[in-house]
């Protein structure tokens, strides 16, 4: 007759082991290296084509331009945003690129709307 | 003995999704079972039409959380044929190696909810610690361990280092040593055999009249499985086996999982030697032409079905999905029929629900003016509404 109880061993054999997670926030966990996190802008590389703004499935991001020049800034609403990044992939001038940071709570829903000159 | 009515969900703490069960109960045993959808419809397929192909592939990336990669690779497979674009083999591969860790974590995560189910805590915790490996091999290829964000029109969006691939390799093995282990386990617990030996019993010949799919029409004897009746991808260059069992019950259902996750080490080990060097997406145009396509897919539940209609603009007319769990629903009545209600929730648990999944239509209505309408009096109503728009459409048989 077989007898129940087959995982007791296993069970032994992880009592001495040490726990896998880790005590965040004082200890962070290693971000992947492809994380997508919060989107940069860099406003020197942006020609104004808006390709980002088409492809956004959230809708989260708006390039505006400010004042005569081909000068152009960049507007987050990170409550939207889904962080696909597909923004960085449509940006034919490399204007984009995800960041790893990826604490962006905040207590006032305002605060997440973010502009990036 | 007189009969009880007992309603289980929509909000149920053996149910994880929105979903509602009406039993009738003789005693202990269940009668008869009815299931009714439409908890959590999310109107994403209405969506897709204001949205372009590549908004579309997150937002039907959005639609599982766990087989998130089976539904955008469905849908830019369809993109794909109908713009008649040949997918680069790399990327192909990329998919598939995506594809196959999503059924590995999918399974894994089902190894342990079994285990929930039944009162077998232990086999949960280990199921899924070990599932984490998985999700970090998801997390170093894609960047998150849920929702990959890998597929684009026309290809992968990220492509796979050595030193990862190195990795995966590394950690399939104590995945393999660790999957060896739950078959002995499954196969040789008593407990475990005992509790689910003759539950949810679902015969072939229902499995087949009830148009079963994935591991439940596997578990009953039927090997069914569109890597293999209809390859896409990098299948239809790889040798591959599918898991059946004979059991008929959730028992073998469990066999066939754990069988599974063994033959998608062996494919991933496969795939990932054979990866054959080159580009990983070719561009294609925003516009794509018109054209109707079915694409087809083995999602870890099961076939997953997309239909999609193209107007020649940037957006689809129509996108249809047919999650696997819908396909597998007409069998749960089968199943429940018979069965102790204490029975309920592993069965439930079995066929491996999504129930956001399923959702593709509500009835909203306020009692009055709301009526469901069958496929002749809506065909009669469209001709109506066509007419008085000014199109006599009534000549078409």
């Amino acid at each position: 007759m077989k007898h129940p109880g087959k995982m007791i061993p296993e069970v032994f054999s992880n009592l001495t082991k040490p726990a896998v997670t880790v005590k965040y926030p004082y200890e962070k966990a290693k971000v992947p290296e492809n994380f997508r996190g919060k989107i940069s802008f860099n406003s020197k590389n942006c020609i104004g084509c808006k390709m980002c703004m088409r492809d956004c499935p959230a809708k989260a991001i708006t390039i505006e331009k400010v004042g005569e020049e081909k000068v152009f800034r960049a507007k987050f609403e990170l409550d939207n945003c889904i962080f696909c990044a597909q923004c960085v992939d449509s940006c034919p001038r490399k204007a984009l690129s995800s960041t790893p940071e990826f604490e962006l709570a905040q207590y006032e829903k305002a605060k997440l709307k973010v502009i990036q000159e | 003995m007189s009969q009880i009515k007992i309603p289980i969900g929509p909000q149920h703490p053996a149910l994880h999704e929105p979903e509602s069960f009406n039993l009738t109960l003789e005693g202990e045993i269940i009668v008869e079972a009815e299931a009714k959808l439409g908890y959590n419809h999310r109107g994403i397929e209405k969506a897709c039409e204001s949205r372009n192909f590549i908004q579309d592939i997150y937002l039907l990336e959005r639609i599982c959380g766990i087989c998130s990669h089976s539904h955008s690779t469905c849908f830019v497979q369809a993109v794909e044929e109908i713009a008649a674009v040949e997918v680069p083999l790399r990327a192909k591969y990329i998919r598939a190696i995506i594809g196959e860790l999503e059924r590995i974590h999918s399974h894994l995560l089902w190894v342990g909810v079994a285990g929930h189910e039944v009162g077998f805590e232990t086999l949960f915790m280990y199921a899924w610690r070990d599932r984490e490996i998985v999700m970090d091999i998801l997390a170093w290829i894609s960047g998150n361990r849920v929702n990959y964000g890998m597929n684009t029109v026309g290809g992968v969006r990220r492509d796979i280092s050595p030193e990862i691939l190195e990795q995966i390799l590394g950690s399939l093995n104590t995945l393999i040593e660790r999957t060896e282990y739950y078959t002995r386990i499954v196969t040789d617990e008593p407990t475990f055999m005992g509790r689910l030996r003759g539950v949810g019993k679902l015969s072939k010949e229902q499995a087949l009249s009830l148009g079963a799919v994935g591991p439940i029409a596997r578990a009953s004897g039927i090997a069914r499985d569109v890597r293999q009746d209809d390859p896409y991808g990098a299948f239809s260059e790889i040798e591959f086996r599918i898991s059946t069992d004979d059991h008929e019950d959730v028992l073998g259902r469990t066999v066939v999982r754990v069988h599974e996750l063994m033959e998608s080490y062996r494919l991933l080990r496969t795939l990932i030697e054979n990866l054959p060097e080159g580009p990983i997406a070719v561009k294609v145009p925003r516009k794509i032409p018109v054209g109707e396509t079915l694409s087809r897919l083995e999602a870890p539940r099961g076939e997953d079905i997309l239909y999609l209609k193209t107007n020649g603009t940037e957006m689809p007319e129509r996108v249809k999905v047919r999650a696997p769990t819908l396909a597998n629903l007409a069998s749960i009545r089968e199943m429940l029929c018979g069965a102790y209600l204490a029975d309920f929730p592993i069965i439930v648990a079995a066929i491996d629900p999504c129930f956001s999944c399923t959702d593709r239509m509500i009835r909203v209505g306020n009692g009055k003016n709301d009526n469901l309408m069958n496929w002749q009096q809506l065909r009669e109503y469209s001709i109506e509404w066509h007419k008085k728009q000014g199109l006599d459409l009534g000549q078409i048989k």
